[in-house]
């Protein structure tokens, strides 16, 4: 086994992926988190239960309609996506422009219905959903069996926070999006339809949790926690990127997975709670953490 | 005030006895009341839950559904795998709706806590499903009752001979409770005491879904055995885990807990072969087939161990409630440790004074596909070794005579 | 709202002869839990800061106190005392880091410092991981009185919940708490006027901390028991519901939330209905939020003052 200082190489590097293939959901969950915030203003907290549901609408489809998972990643982003817009419209609209703390109040109630849905209908062990059949091998490395799953999260979450973040900052829709975020009543002067970009930000935000949930339901077990716990890390985490731009959440949601991995390797017990000591250094030495914009 | 303290500690001791010498003859409240605690809804559902409440009232059905002219009722309740959840149900039970007896009892971090509010009340504790030991060792009492199996029992029947085939250096992937520990703990000593070598321990929480990083750290130990100290549907994940990273390939994967839900949900591919020990196979002979078909009837799948063991012991509770003529406590745990269990479950079977049921155990290998005849036939029995040789024996403290 | 001296023997008096009519232990529960939630809404309902990790405190409070029951066979109330410092402690650091960000910020700091705690208490070996701290002793009060008589303790949990009750209700009367309603209503003002805005915000958490270390220490002792679930974020959000369903910013109103929550609860508990409770308490949110925001006690006040004044 090769061993550099003292180090096993082949169970760190193991620990490293394993650490950016979480980072991958942290940062798409993270990124869909800041676009709502950048909009809306508002916390998200059903963002987990999002993820959960996109979980669930993939095994659902599979086991009620035989959909198979690659017409799952698109179709089950879409749906919840809508179910995003529909929370919009009905739930959050009518509380627009009040304390922000209201929004993220029912936004909580939200996804304690549909946690408590879920495991009131399927039980709170989890159900098993198979790694597509094309993807069912994997590649021996020099240091590690990866499994083509765990490689394709990685590539494919990648892919979209980056597609995602060509489109806010380098697209004409964008170039909408962020003078909403600036001064939404010059953005409606213009002639902009603003309130229904605000419900499609929502949405689109959302569908990415759906999406994430999508990608974890073949290495998670579908269950109706998997969001919560979930959740409170993405919170850290956006508490240690700061809301203020795109990159640095995707930036921030990967870091944080391989510094969980590096935990994993060298101090196993604190791997769960390296993310929040991380928080809280942060909040001592940069409180608008390291890429918030307001003081 | 170190005497008033004991004034006051012996008036309530004498009105605790009044009150059950009160009690000693007849049946108490006109009914016997038999609580049913498990988790309902999580990663012990399958191997306890709703069948166990099944198993109950059949052996209440079976029973005749009265036991000295007094009617018998079941209550039950979801525990969540949490012990506070499971305590207050309990003293809820005890104190508002004279529940005599409470069975079910899966998560040992759960039963650990019922089993002290049982005790506490004068209560007997059936316990069905935990493995941990400590009911009948270090936490003994003389109202605990566990019947089917517990760590010991599993360490011997799969630790040992796996050691002895020349597997020496092991790692285990441990639940992070009551249960896994003492499983590995019991594991350990086996593989010490045998010659073998534990090179190192992972702990994952109860009830975690990604253990690919716990599997990287038993792969990177390279060990021989890889010992999985979990149950329920966090074997069935560590499992399908170490499958995917090639883990099974190259070394060899035991599960020290399994029942016949997790490895019915397991592909053939990735569990068969696999040896373990269990308490209760439905397809043994005809008269567990005979109990299991009923069961399958009502439950729609074949018994878990625990399962059909909540039969066995409520079944024993009954009769000897019955050869005693009163529910009172006391007396129906001396009856029952003095009647010898045997039925279905229980072969060569004791009742210990230390509360520990000493039966036949069975070493058993999971069917390969092309073995099954059909989805409920999936372990082959190779051996069977005596309660004795299982349990080991009873410390000297927890003889309750 | 002024109480009239009547007026509150009549409510003493009630919580003196309800466990002649109703079950001891879920009194103390409902007691316990109307103690966190009235040390909570100080801090949400009264200075306008929404914490979302007060479990922390609920569950550190009954750690130290179950473990040195169980370990040093303290008498209860020095273990309370214990608990209750504990928690006090915990809250001083986590206010510090917490009152560095406002808003939403703040419920997400608080959110993430509790499930730091969780994690800790996880796996750190005196609070028994998953497995809980399991037969606390209850005692002997003054090393005198038997606790594990349920009339008895009920009255000494009584005792504490009106001590607590008292406290919260003397702070929010004093110039202290006024200070505190004025960062709430508008903080820059507050800030212009000369006050530090972020010592009385600290100071304000701190109390509220200490306080739910107590309602977590009481509620050890009476279930004997401490565990995960009372560091849980799900309890943080119960304690939320039960401030916002009875009204926060008034004084009574933990007190009826946590009545109906914990009630509802021990109703669904168990039961096959068990995990309607989750769902139960999320379209109450959801509908408080929308429709109800005064809470039980806000709306009943809204509608006494509409009537007869």
């Amino acid at each position: 086994m090769a061993t550099f200082l003292g180090i096993n190489l082949f169970g760190l590097f193991g620990q490293l992926l394993v650490g950016l293939i979480n980072g991958s959901f942290y940062a798409l969950l993270s990124l869909g988190l800041a676009i709502i915030f950048g909009l809306l203003k508002i916390i998200n907290f059903a963002q987990g239960a999002m993820y959960m549901l996109g979980a669930f609408a993939a095994w659902m489809a599979l086991n009620y309609f035989g959909i198979n998972y690659w017409a799952a990643l698109i179709l089950v982003p879409l749906a919840v996506g809508f179910a995003g817009v529909l929370i919009e419209r009905v739930l959050l609209r009518p509380i627009a422009g009040e304390d922000h703390l209201y929004s993220l109040l029912l936004t909580f109630g939200i996804a304690l219905v549909l946690q408590g849905l879920f495991t009131q209908i399927y039980g709170a062990s989890g159900q098993p959903y198979s790694i597509p059949d094309a993807l069912k091998g994997g590649t021996k490395l020099p240091f590690m069996y990866l499994p083509d799953y765990r490689a394709w999260i990685i590539v494919a979450s990648v892919v979209v926070c980056g597609l995602t973040w060509f489109m806010i900052e380098k697209t004409r829709l964008g170039a909408y999006l962020r003078a909403g975020t600036e001064n939404p009543a010059m953005l409606q002067a213009f002639g902009i339809n603003v309130p229904l970009i605000v419900t499609l930000t929502f949405g689109f935000g959302v569908g990415l949790a759906g999406f994430a949930g999508v990608m974890a339901a073949p290495v998670y077990s579908v269950s109706p926690d998997m969001g919560s716990n979930m959740l409170i890390v993405v919170f850290a985490i956006v508490v240690i990127g700061g809301m203020g731009s795109i990159g640095g959440a995707i930036l921030t949601g990967l870091g944080m997975g391989i510094i969980e991995g590096l935990t994993k390797y060298f101090y196993p017990e604190a791997s769960t709670t390296v993310i929040f000591a991380v928080m809280v250094i942060v909040l001592l030495l940069k409180p608008a953490g390291l890429f918030g914009k307001e003081a | 005030m170190k005497a008033i303290k004991k004034t006051l500690l012996c008036t309530g001791i004498a009105a605790a006895m009044t009150v059950s010498a009160a009690q000693a003859a007849g049946i108490s409240d006109d009914k016997v009341k038999i609580g049913v605690l498990a988790d309902m809804g999580g990663v012990y559902a399958d191997i306890c839950g709703e069948g166990c409440v099944t198993a109950v009232q059949m052996a209440v059905e079976d029973f005749g559904g009265t036991v000295l002219g007094k009617p018998i009722e079941i209550v039950s309740a979801d525990d969540q795998n949490k012990p506070d959840v499971g305590s207050s149900i309990v003293r809820k039970w005890i104190d508002n709706e004279q529940v005599d007896t409470v069975t079910g009892l899966v998560a040992s971090s759960v039963t650990g806590a019922v089993a002290k509010v049982l005790t506490d009340s004068k209560k007997i504790a059936l316990i069905s499903t935990s493995a941990s030991h400590a009911f009948t060792t270090k936490a003994c009492s003389p109202y605990n009752v566990q019947w089917t199996y517990n760590v010991v029992a599993l360490a011997n029947g799969t630790v040992k001979p796996m050691v002895g085939a020349g597997k020496w250096r092991w790692f285990f992937i441990t639940a992070d409770y009551a249960f896994g520990h003492a499983l590995e703990s019991v594991a350990t000593e086996v593989v010490n005491s045998n010659g073998g070598e534990v090179l190192g321990a992972v702990r994952a929480p109860l009830g975690t879904t990604d253990f690919s990083s716990y599997v990287l750290q038993a792969q990177s130990s390279g060990a021989d055995v890889i010992a999985l100290a979990n149950a329920g549907t966090d074997f069935t994940n560590s499992l399908k885990t170490a499958a995917e990273f090639g883990l099974t390939q190259t070394a060899d994967v035991a599960g020290l807990l399994v029942f016949t839900s997790n490895a019915q949900a397991l592909d053939p591919e990735i569990a068969g072969g696999m040896k373990l020990t269990t308490g209760f196979y439905w397809d043994m002979d005809e008269q567990t087939r005979e109990w299991s078909k009923r069961f399958k009837e009502r439950h729609g799948a074949i018994p878990a161990m625990g399962q059909a063991g909540a039969y066995s012991m409520t079944m024993h509770y009954l009769k000897a409630v019955e050869a005693a003529g009163t529910d009172d406590s006391d007396t129906v745990i001396r009856k029952m440790k003095e009647m010898k269990p045997d039925d279905f479950f229980a072969r060569n079977a004791t009742l210990r004074n230390d509360g520990r049921m000493v039966h036949d155990m069975y070493q058993v290998r999971i069917k390969r596909a092309d073995e099954r005849a059909n989805p409920d036939d999936i372990f082959a029995i190779e051996n069977v070794i005596s309660g004795e040789e299982a349990f080991g024996p009873m410390l000297a403290e927890c003889d309750f005579k | 709202m002024k109480m009239t001296n009547t007026k509150i023997a009549l409510l003493v008096g009630l919580g003196l002869l309800a466990p002649l009519v109703i079950y001891p232990v879920f009194l103390m529960k409902v007691l316990c839990f109307a103690l966190f939630a009235c040390a909570f809404n100080l801090l949400l309902g009264f200075t306008g800061l929404l914490s979302f990790g007060h479990a922390a405190f609920l569950g550190t409070g009954g750690y130290v106190t179950g473990y040195l029951m169980i370990n040093t066979g303290l008498t209860p109330e020095l273990g309370i005392l214990c608990g209750t410092l504990a928690a006090g402690v915990v809250g001083a650091v986590y206010g510090k880091l917490a009152v560095k960000r406002e808003g939403i910020y703040f419920a997400m700091v608080t959110l993430a410092l509790a499930q730091l705690l969780f994690f800790v208490y996880l796996q750190a070996p005196f609070t028994g991981g998953e497995d809980g701290l399991q037969g606390v002793p209850r005692g002997f009060l003054f090393g005198l009185i038997d606790l594990t008589d349920n009339t008895y303790l009920y009255y000494v949990v009584y005792a504490i919940f009106l001590f607590g009750f008292w406290l919260v209700y003397r702070t929010v009367h004093s110039p202290f708490g006024q200070i505190l309603k004025a960062i709430r209503e508008n903080e820059p003002r507050a800030i212009s006027l000369g006050y530090n805005v972020s010592q009385y915000k600290w100071v304000a958490f701190v109390i509220s901390a200490a306080l739910a270390g107590l309602a977590g220490s009481t509620k050890t002792l009476v279930f004997q028991l401490a565990s995960l679930n009372d560091v849980h974020w799900h309890l943080s959000g119960e304690v939320v519901l039960m401030t916002l369903l009875g009204g926060m910013g008034t004084i009574a109103g933990p007190l009826v939330g946590a009545g109906v929550v914990v009630t509802i609860q021990n109703y669904l508990s168990g039961g096959e209905l068990g995990n309607y409770v989750s769902i139960i308490m999320g379209v109450i949110f959801i509908i408080c939020v929308l429709l109800f925001r005064n809470g039980i006690v806000g709306e009943l006040q809204r509608l006494i003052k509409r009537n007869f004044s």
